[in-house]
């Protein structure tokens, strides 16, 4: 704990954030190797409470992986994990989505052969007659209503939340995914790549959603590939190469190229702090 | 408060274009099926014009043939019980092929319970265990029944939950090792002569009102509750349930287990039935409810399917067989038509599901 004090504050120093609070997020040393593949290297990374913080890197380059491993999807091969200034073992992703962390997947996570409501509420379902234990009863008049309202909040359009969702368009079932994220208060929201299949009013609708996040003041980790967005809606970029994270860049003072930050992404530059033997 | 039959976004929803339950699919099939062998009965020679389905004979309190109605349904109403579990574990993505020698293991073991101490005022020939274990009450073999069915789905579930081998690998080898375990009890010996109480509960059209009271039953735990929906969940995504924080593995374990104990509770009405349970009981049974899961709309890929769906499987299943009696086919002929019809099925299934991802 003593060790976390310090760590947080020597964190302070090094990336000097305006109106930020505390670490909600910190990872020391985080690691997985699937096998040969060394997927996540030696990760040290921090998030501040109300911070909005672009994850970026070529495909294959870890960033799914690191968000594997904050979620207890995975176990790490090795590193510590803090989450709310604790350090943190999750052993599934039930866990630590019960700490207060929500995530949309890249893989989106979504059940085909269940209607919207079911995929908004999966995992956390209402229900009544409790102590029916496994076999008590899904409250599916407040979860119809839940999901309405959640979808109209996000002006995401479905034309009927009792289809089941395999007929619907891509950019409809990511816009449950995320939906489902919006609906959950949580500490930590992470999306990994949440518009990679939208259209152009969905993913104007999408970065709605995380700018109501910023107001809210939730922090979040966004997963994209796409330069402006990550621009228009984030405080900071965080390269990952090859596994490894190659720069930390602050772009609230708006100074920031997208030219620059590509040369980081493709390995043209690496920030000096950073540069460790075999990288480049 | 929100209307929860729109669609939302502006979107407009036509109600009267719902989808089409694939239930009332099967309903027809069921009726053009009968209408077959209704008109083979007039056109076959050797039929001379009997009906399949209405009662000639000059009777006049009813038109149908009542007794070859009660028939079919008599015929699959063990089995449908079987296939009521089959259709749980086919449901969460998985198979089980453990349930015929499982209705094997478990009659014989339920019957050594369920004996009568004097069969006509001699000592039972063949009494199992000494007079303890005689002239129990009928709750007694019942429960070590369903007792024994739980421990065989909860080593299903287990070996296919936390060792990650396939169902059909977890679920071969409980089906020789049950079937093992049916032979070894009395090392082949029929176990006979129940007591009147057990007798009563697989006699007359008991099996077939087990069989619709579990029918419904399971129908509401699989429609209605946490466990149905996450039952579902499970078998359309597996990884999006888990990451949905859904525990999987001890999901998976309470599906085995709910369909072992179906197992061998028709074992206890297949015993109580035949008054008798011989280490053989059961063969094919796994196959036969698999199949009426499968003609009742089950998906064998997971997440699709129901009960009412399933009994009326089973009703094809048995319309089929009865049909087949009676246009005087042989045994053979039945087994071939049965293997043509699961395949048939299932290819259906797979049509289904491309038409709907086009409709996307
Ligand atoms: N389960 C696994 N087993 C083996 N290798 C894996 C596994 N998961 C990921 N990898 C490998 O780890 C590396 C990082 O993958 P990851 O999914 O984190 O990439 P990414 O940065 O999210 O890429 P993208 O932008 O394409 O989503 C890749 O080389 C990938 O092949
Ligand atoms: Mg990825």
């Amino acid at each position: 704990m003593s060790d976390m004090q310090t760590d947080i504050h020597s964190a302070d120093h090094e990336h000097p954030h305006g109106n930020l609070g505390e670490v909600i997020l910190e990872t020391r040393g985080l690691t997985k190797h699937y096998g040969g593949v060394h997927a996540l290297e030696d990760a040290n990374f921090t998030l501040r409470k109300g911070e909005h913080v672009a994850i970026m890197g070529d495909n294959g380059a870890g960033k799914s992986t690191f968000v594997r491993q904050i979620t207890g999807v995975e176990q790490r091969t090795r590193g510590d994990i803090y989450f709310d200034g604790q350090p943190v073992h999750f052993a599934g992703p039930l866990e630590a989505r019960e700490a207060g962390i929500e995530a949309v997947f890249q893989t989106l996570a979504l059940a085909d052969d269940l209607d919207v409501a079911d995929n908004l509420f999966l995992g956390r379902e209402k229900t009544k007659w409790n102590w029916l234990g496994p076999f008590r009863f899904l409250d599916y008049k407040a979860m119809r209503q839940d999901t309405i309202a959640a979808l109209e909040k996000t002006a995401v359009k479905i034309p009927n939340i009792r289809n089941t969702i395999q007929n619907m368009s891509g950019g409809q079932r990511q816009c449950v995914a995320i939906a489902r994220t919006a609906t959950f208060h949580s500490k930590l929201t992470i999306m990994d790549e949440p518009t990679a299949a939208l259209g152009v009013q969905e993913t104007a609708q999408v970065e709605n959603i995380i700018r109501t996040l910023k107001e809210a003041g939730e922090p979040l980790i966004l997963i994209s590939h796409n330069m402006r967005q990550v621009m228009d809606t984030c405080d900071r970029i965080v390269v990952f190469r090859r596994g490894r994270i190659c720069a930390n860049i602050d772009i609230t003072g708006g100074d920031v190229t997208g030219e620059e930050v590509v040369s980081y992404i493709t390995g043209a530059k690496t920030q000096p702090e950073y540069d460790v033997e075999g990288l480049t | 408060m929100a209307d929860t039959t729109q669609g939302t976004g502006g979107l407009i929803y036509d109600k009267s274009k719902r989808a089409w339950p694939n239930e009332i699919n099967i309903f027809i099939a069921l009726i053009l099926i009968i209408g077959v062998f209704e008109a083979l009965g007039q056109i076959l020679p050797y039929m001379q014009g009997q009906s399949f389905l209405f009662d000639t004979s000059g009777r006049f309190d009813s038109i149908f043939n009542e007794a070859r109605l009660k028939i079919v349904i008599l015929q699959v109403a063990i089995i449908g019980i079987i296939a009521l579990g089959s259709t749980q574990v086919i449901i969460s993505g998985g198979i089980d092929l453990s349930a015929g020698p499982l209705v094997g293991a478990a009659a014989m073991i339920v019957m050594s319970f369920a004996q009568t101490e004097l069969v006509n005022g001699n000592p039972n020939p063949k009494a199992v265990f000494g007079l303890w274990a005689m002239d129990l009450p009928v709750i007694v073999p019942v429960l070590v029944g369903l007792a024994f069915g739980a421990l065989i789905g909860a080593i299903n579930g287990s070996l296919i939950a936390y060792t990650g081998i396939p169902p059909f690998i977890a679920t071969l080898g409980m089906f020789l090792f049950a079937r093992g375990i049916s032979r070894w009890w009395t090392e082949g010996q029929p176990v006979s002569f129940p007591t009147e109480g057990f007798a009563a509960l697989g006699s007359g059209m008991m099996p077939v009102f087990w069989f619709l009271a579990l029918a419904v039953l399971f129908h509401v735990l699989l429609r209605y509750t946490l466990y149905g929906k996450r039952t579902y969940a499970i078998g359309s995504n597996e990884d999006a349930a888990r990451m949905s924080g859904i525990n999987v593995k001890r999901h998976k374990v309470l599906v085995y287990m709910i369909a072992a104990m179906l197992a061998a509770f028709a074992a206890v009405v297949l015993s109580s039935k035949n008054l008798t349970a011989q280490a053989g009981m059961g063969q094919f049974y796994e196959l036969y409810a698999i199949a009426m899961a499968v003609i009742g709309g089950v998906s064998l890929t997971g997440g699709r399917g129901s009960i009412p769906g399933t009994v009326l499987g089973a009703m094809v299943f048995g319309v089929i067989q009865s049909g087949f009696t009676y246009v005087k086919l042989d045994a053979y002929y039945q087994l071939m038509a049965m293997g043509m019809i699961i395949v048939g099925a299932v290819v259906l299934d797979k049509w289904r599901q491309q038409r709907g991802a086009k409709m996307g």
